[in-house]
C-alpha cells in the first residue's frame, strides 16, 4: 500500500477567486455570461442580470485598475489593525474589487478618484495546517 | 386588496434594558399598542414578530405567552435591519388580502453595547477573515463608502453629512422615545473621532435594545375602534436588482428608487405631498443618499438641501422628526415599527414639541443590508 505523500506547506489565497498559478503572477480570476456579457468575479452558478444558465467563461481579470472609492476605517472588529483604507476598485473588464489599499498613508488627502492602482500580493497569516494565506491589495501606480 | 388602518401604536423608549428579555421588551410595546387602540389580544388574528439577533428563539411566540395566548398564527420575522418594517408589511398584507380583520406587528432587539461590529462572523478558519485584509463588510464602512460615491459624483463634502447629524440631534430634543437627546454642534460632529470615513461617532447611530408594535384593522371596521384611523396608502417591499456594483458594494440607492417609485404610484401621490418622512438614517451619508433616491430633490440636490435647513421640522420637508436612527436608536427589529409609531403620532398630531404641524400624509423608509428596502406610505382620512 502506498504511503500517503506527507502534506506539503503550500500557499493558500485568502478566497477562491484569487488565483496562484505555479508559474506566472497572481491573478483575479472572473466569469463571463456567455449571454449577456455580464462580469463577476469568481465562479457562479447562474447569471443574475440575464437569469442565463449557461456555463459561463473564466476570465483573468486585469491586474490593474481604477479607485472607484474608498473609506478610511478607524474602528473595525477586533484585532483588526486600523487605520486602513477600504476601497472598490473597477477592472476593464466591468468588475469591482472590494480591497485595501496600500502604500500611501491612509488620509483622504491622498486619495483621488479614478486614480490608476495595481494590484499586489502578500502573506498576510498563517492557517492552522501551516499553510501560507496569501492576500491582494491594491497600491497607487 | 382592500383598505387597511393602523389603529393604535406604541413604543417604548429605545436605550438599554439589560435587566429585561426580548420578550419582555416586546410585550411592553404589545400592551401599548393594545391600549392605544382600545383592544386586547382577543381581538387580534395574526401576530407578525420581527426581531433579528434571536431570530431563531421564537420571540413572537414567547411574546404572546406574556400577554395572551390565544393559538393565533405567529409569524417571526428577520430582514436586517428592515425587519421590523417588514413584520409591519406582513401584517399589513394579511390584512389587505381580506384574510383578517385585525392584525399586529411588534418590532424587538435587544443589542446592549455589540455594535454594528457584532456581525460578519464568517465561520471556518480566522485565518481566511477578509475584514481589514479585502476592504471592509462592516457598515461604517459600506455606508463611508456609499457616502464617499456621492461626494465623487456631486462634490457633496464631509461637512454636508454632518449637518444631517446635527439636524437629527437637534430633532431628537423633543423625543421622550429617544435613546440620546443631546444637542450637538457641526465642529463637535466634526472634531469627533472618526469611525470611518467621512462617518464620525456621531454621524453614526448607536445601538441598544427597543420594541414597538402597531395594530392594523380593515378600513370599514377601523371606526369601530378610532375617530383617527391612518390609512396605510402603500406597503413596499424591494430587494436589490441587478446593478454594475451591487455584489461587491452594496448599492442602497435603487433598491429604494424602486420602492419609492411603486410606492408613489400605489398611494397615487408624489414626493411633494409628502409632508414628513422618517427615513434610515443609519449612517449620516445615507441620509442625504435618500432624499435623492425618495425623490424629494432633483439629482445631486441633496448637499443643498440639508444646507438650506428644507428638512428640518419647520422646514418645507422635515426628515427624521423623531431624531432618526442617529439619535433615536436603532435596535434593528424595532426600527421599522417604530418609524411608523412615529408617523402616526405627527398624522394624529400627537407628536408634542417636535409635531410637523398639519401633517397630512408621511412616510418611513427602511433599509436592511443584503438588502431589502421597505417603505410604508401613511395618510391622515
Amino acid at each position: 500500500m502506498a504511503e500517503a505523500p506527507a502534506a506539503e506547506k503550500t500557499q493558500r489565497p485568502i478566497v477562491p477567486f484569487l488565483k496562484l498559478p505555479a508559474t506566472g503572477n497572481p491573478y483575479l480570476q472572473g466569469s463571463r455570461c456567455k449571454k449577456c456579457g455580464a462580469t463577476y468575479l469568481g465562479a457562479r452558478m447562474a447569471c443574475s442580470k440575464c437569469f442565463s444558465t449557461d456555463a459561463m467563461d473564466d476570465v483573468q481579470l486585469s491586474d490593474k485598475g481604477e479607485l472607484h472609492v474608498f473609506s478610511i476605517v478607524h474602528q473595525s472588529a477586533p484585532g483588526v489593525p486600523t487605520p486602513y483604507i477600504a476601497a472598490i476598485v473597477d477592472l476593464p473588464e466591468g468588475v469591482s474589487v472590494r480591497c485595501n489599499i496600500q502604500g500611501v498613508e491612509p488620509d483622504p488627502k491622498n486619495l483621488k478618484f479614478g486614480m490608476p492602482v495595481q494590484m499586489v500580493t502578500e502573506k498576510i497569516r498563517t492557517d492552522r495546517e501551516g499553510n501560507d494565506v496569501i492576500a491582494f491589495s491594491f497600491k497607487p501606480i | 386588496m382592500r383598505d387597511v388602518a393602523v389603529i393604535g401604536v406604541g413604543m417604548i423608549k429605545f436605550g438599554r434594558y439589560p435587566e429585561k428579555t426580548v420578550p419582555e421588551l416586546g410585550a411592553q410595546a404589545a400592551h401599548l399598542a393594545l391600549k392605544d387602540a382600545g383592544v386586547d389580544m382577543k381581538d387580534i388574528e395574526l401576530v407578525a414578530s420581527g426581531n433579528l439577533y434571536q431570530s431563531n428563539a421564537m420571540v413572537g411566540q414567547r411574546i404572546l405567552q406574556i400577554i395572551g395566548q390565544t393559538g393565533v398564527p405567529v409569524i417571526n420575522v428577520a430582514n436586517a435591519c428592515a425587519t421590523g418594517s417588514t413584520a409591519f408589511r406582513e401584517a399589513y398584507m394579511s390584512v389587505a388580502s381580506g384574510a383578517y380583520d385585525m392584525t399586529m406587528a411588534i418590532g424587538s432587539e435587544q443589542m446592549g453595547k455589540m455594535g454594528l461590529l457584532g456581525g460578519g462572523g464568517a465561520g471556518g478558519d480566522p485565518a481566511y477573515s477578509t475584514e481589514g485584509v479585502l476592504g471592509s463588510g462592516l457598515m461604517p464602512a459600506v455606508f463611508g463608502m456609499a457616502g464617499v460615491e456621492h461626494m465623487r459624483k456631486y462634490g457633496s463634502t464631509q461637512e454636508h453629512f454632518a449637518k444631517v447629524s446635527v439636524k437629527n440631534h437637534k430633532h431628537s430634543m423633543h423625543n421622550p422615545y429617544s435613546q440620546y437627546q443631546t444637542e450637538v454642534g457641526l465642529e463637535e460632529v466634526l472634531n469627533a473621532r472618526v469611525v470611518s470615513w467621512p462617518n464620525t461617532l456621531y454621524m453614526c447611530c448607536p445601538t441598544g435594545d427597543g420594541a414597538a408594535a402597531a395594530i392594523l384593522c380593515s378600513m370599514d371596521k377601523a371606526r369601530q375602534y378610532t375617530t383617527k384611523p391612518i390609512r396605510v396608502a402603500a406597503s413596499v417591499l424591494t430587494s436589490d436588482p441587478w446593478t454594475q456594483r451591487d455584489l461587491i458594494m452594496p448599492d442602497i440607492n435603487t433598491l429604494t428608487r424602486n420602492a419609492a417609485k411603486e410606492a408613489y404610484e400605489k398611494a397615487g401621490i408624489g414626493p411633494g405631498d409628502l409632508d414628513l418622512i422618517e427615513l434610515h438614517d443609519c449612517f449620516a451619508t445615507a441620509e442625504l443618499l435618500h432624499y435623492e433616491n425618495l425623490g424629494i430633490c432633483g439629482e445631486g440636490e441633496a448637499g443643498r438641501m440639508i444646507d438650506e435647513g428644507a428638512t428640518s421640522v419647520g422646514g418645507k420637508i422635515p426628515v427624521n422628526a423623531s431624531g432618526g436612527l442617529l439619535s433615536k436608536g436603532h435596535p434593528l427589529g424595532a426600527t421599522g415599527v417604530a418609524n411608523v409609531c412615529e408617523v402616526v403620532w405627527h398624522l394624529r398630531g400627537e407628536a408634542g414639541n417636535r409635531q410637523v404641524e398639519g401633517a397630512k400624509v408621511g412616510m418611513a423608509h427602511v433599509i436592511g443590508l443584503g438588502s431589502a428596502c421597505t417603505l410604508q406610505v401613511l395618510e391622515k382620512v
